[in-house]
């Protein structure tokens, strides 16, 4: 952190005043490169709304850690999003339900558990609203050394993994006949997005989280060619929008997660007008 | 199930055996008594209305399906390993706004290098290498969702000829390819079998180019109805009783 310290040091922007800030900055240059490839493969394997999802079964997991006055509600959660993304898996992999209805069971379930749960015999709700539309600005250092490891952690399973997700994810029979455990594949992508998503929640909010892991990827989709681009354009997206937002929401004093979601979405809107029509 | 590699049985040059094949899903029998031989450096064609289980029996052949009975490979000189199988599955789709090039699908499946890394050098020509042998070169770069039919089946080709396969299956390969496309695609694996000297196993429902490109054609509705020259096959009782009183396909 130190050296993170020194660094703002140098820079001459006066929002870099605050150590809040600092942390905030410090945040989302770790999380630009995580969901901006994460975010790749849940647009091109159609998993947006699984995401989505996801996040309300954190929130779950987060309600009942809570109740059970769990030291760590965040262990818990984990723990609950990983049933959650393998009991999905397993329901998808055996019923003839499109994929989309299945999430919308899942994700009103879990939606509903959560609140259930929060709420049980007379809770008060508010507490958990943290968690519902998150604060960047309030991200910790431990927070931030955590977002660190689950960064390494990702690239380290995207460089053994990537190929094998990718062929899965845009064609299984053909990625099955050349001898990759399809179900195995998805299945551990899924209980990846689960981890990532639950640990992230409760620094960052669901809000920038769903925004950060689908826009991004979408956006690139639009101008991309190659995998390569794909990757560049959704990392360089992600960081470029968090850099504004967090800016642009400091000197008009807006919120960030929503003002770097806004910014995402401006980056889709110009992509989609410099969209690729041809080969 | 059986499984096994043998060195002769039906003269040196049988490439793929098949006995008393069955295939049962659930209760469903799709499958009985399947007899087959295809001899090496060899274009068998299979054919048999919708249903009749030619895609199953190619997924037993493949090792995707549970059965019963024999299905055993040999090639020569190499009867103490596994044959290796290309197979390129049917009516192949891509979304068309993948941001997936040919070059990165060759790569997600023969490179150990993140294909998001993009290609290396030697990678790159190995590729070129590949689409050479289906005279597709200039596809490299396109993107995978945006290729004709004829060529996205092209692409496929050279994918399972790497590593070169001892047989090659396709599954449906004509299907929504146009009659030019038809031809070419037909013509490269007539000239591939001839140069590595591989045996060709096919599904197909378009009987006009059997006469020109098949050794064998093989009848299946549920089991092998009839099989031999393709003449012989199209002129038979069993090819008029399963196509012509069903109003099916066409010759």
């Amino acid at each position: 952190m130190s050296i993170w310290h020194w660094i703002c040091d140098l820079l001459p922007l006066e929002m870099l005043r605050w150590g809040f800030m600092r942390n905030a900055l410090l945040a989302i240059l770790l999380m630009a490169p995580l969901f901006g490839i994460l975010s790749t493969m849940i647009v091109t394997g159609r998993m947006s709304f699984f995401s989505d999802a996801l996040g309300h079964s954190a929130f779950t997991g987060i309600a009942i850690g809570c109740i059970c006055g769990a030291a760590a509600p965040t262990g818990v959660a984990v723990l609950f999003s990983l049933a959650f993304a393998l009991l999905f898996s397993y329901v998808r992999s055996r019923s003839n339900q499109a994929a989309d209805t299945l999430i919308g069971v899942f994700s009103s379930t879990a939606v509903a558990l959560g609140i259930f749960i929060a709420t049980l015999g007379g809770g008060s709700f508010t507490k958990y609203n943290k968690y519902l539309i998150g604060d960047i600005l309030s991200v910790r250092p431990a927070e931030i050394g955590m977002l660190a490891i689950v960064l390494v952690a990702v690239l380290v399973f995207w460089s053994i993994y990537s190929n094998r997700l990718t062929l899965t994810a845009i064609h299984p029979q053909l990625a099955s006949s050349r001898g990759i455990p399809v179900q195995l594949s998805q299945t551990l992508f899924t209980a990846a997005i689960a981890v990532v998503v639950t640990l992230s929640i409760s620094s960052v909010g669901l809000l920038i989280l769903n925004s950060l892991l689908v826009l991004p990827g979408a956006a690139a989709r639009n101008i991309a060619r190659n995998l390569k681009q794909y990757h560049l354009f959704s990392v360089v997206f992600a960081l470029f929008s968090g850099i504004s937002g967090l800016v642009i929401s400091y000197y008009w004093g807006a919120s960030a997660g929503a003002t770097i979601s806004l910014s995402l979405a401006l980056i889709f809107a110009v992509t989609f007008c410099f969209r690729k029509v041809r080969a | 199930m059986k499984l096994f590699f043998h060195g002769g049985g039906c003269g040196d040059s049988c490439c793929l055996r098949v006995q008393n094949l069955s295939v049962k899903i659930g209760t469903e029998q799709i499958l009985h008594d399947v007899n087959m031989h295809v001899h090496c450096g060899e274009l068998v064609a299979l054919i048999g209305p919708n249903g009749a289980g030619k895609s199953t029996f190619l997924k037993a052949v493949l090792g995707q399906r549970d059965y019963d009975g024999v299905i055993a490979f040999s090639a020569p000189g190499q009867r103490d390993r596994r044959p290796r199988i290309g197979y390129v599955p049917q009516s192949p789709t891509f979304d068309p706004g993948d941001p997936v090039s040919v070059a990165d699908l060759f790569s997600c499946c023969m490179s150990k290098r993140p294909a998001f890394l993009g290609l290396s050098k030697a990678m790159r020509n190995k590729v070129l290498e590949c689409l050479e042998r289906v005279h597709g070169e200039d596809l490299i770069d396109k993107r995978v969702g945006t290729l004709s039919g004829g060529e996205l089946q092209r692409v496929l080709l050279a994918l399972a000829l790497e590593p070169l396969p001892n047989i090659l299956i396709l599954d449906e390969p004509l299907s929504g390819v146009d009659v030019e496309g038809m031809g070419m695609l037909m013509d490269m694996l007539d000239e591939i079998r001839k140069t590595y000297d591989l045996s060709i196993l096919i599904t197909t429902h378009d009987f006009s180019i059997l006469d020109k490109y098949a050794d064998q054609v093989v009848l299946i509705d549920h089991t092998v109805l009839h099989q031999g020259k393709p003449q012989e096959v199209l002129n038979s009782e069993a090819f008029a009783n399963t196509f012509h009183r069903r109003g099916g396909a066409t010759v």
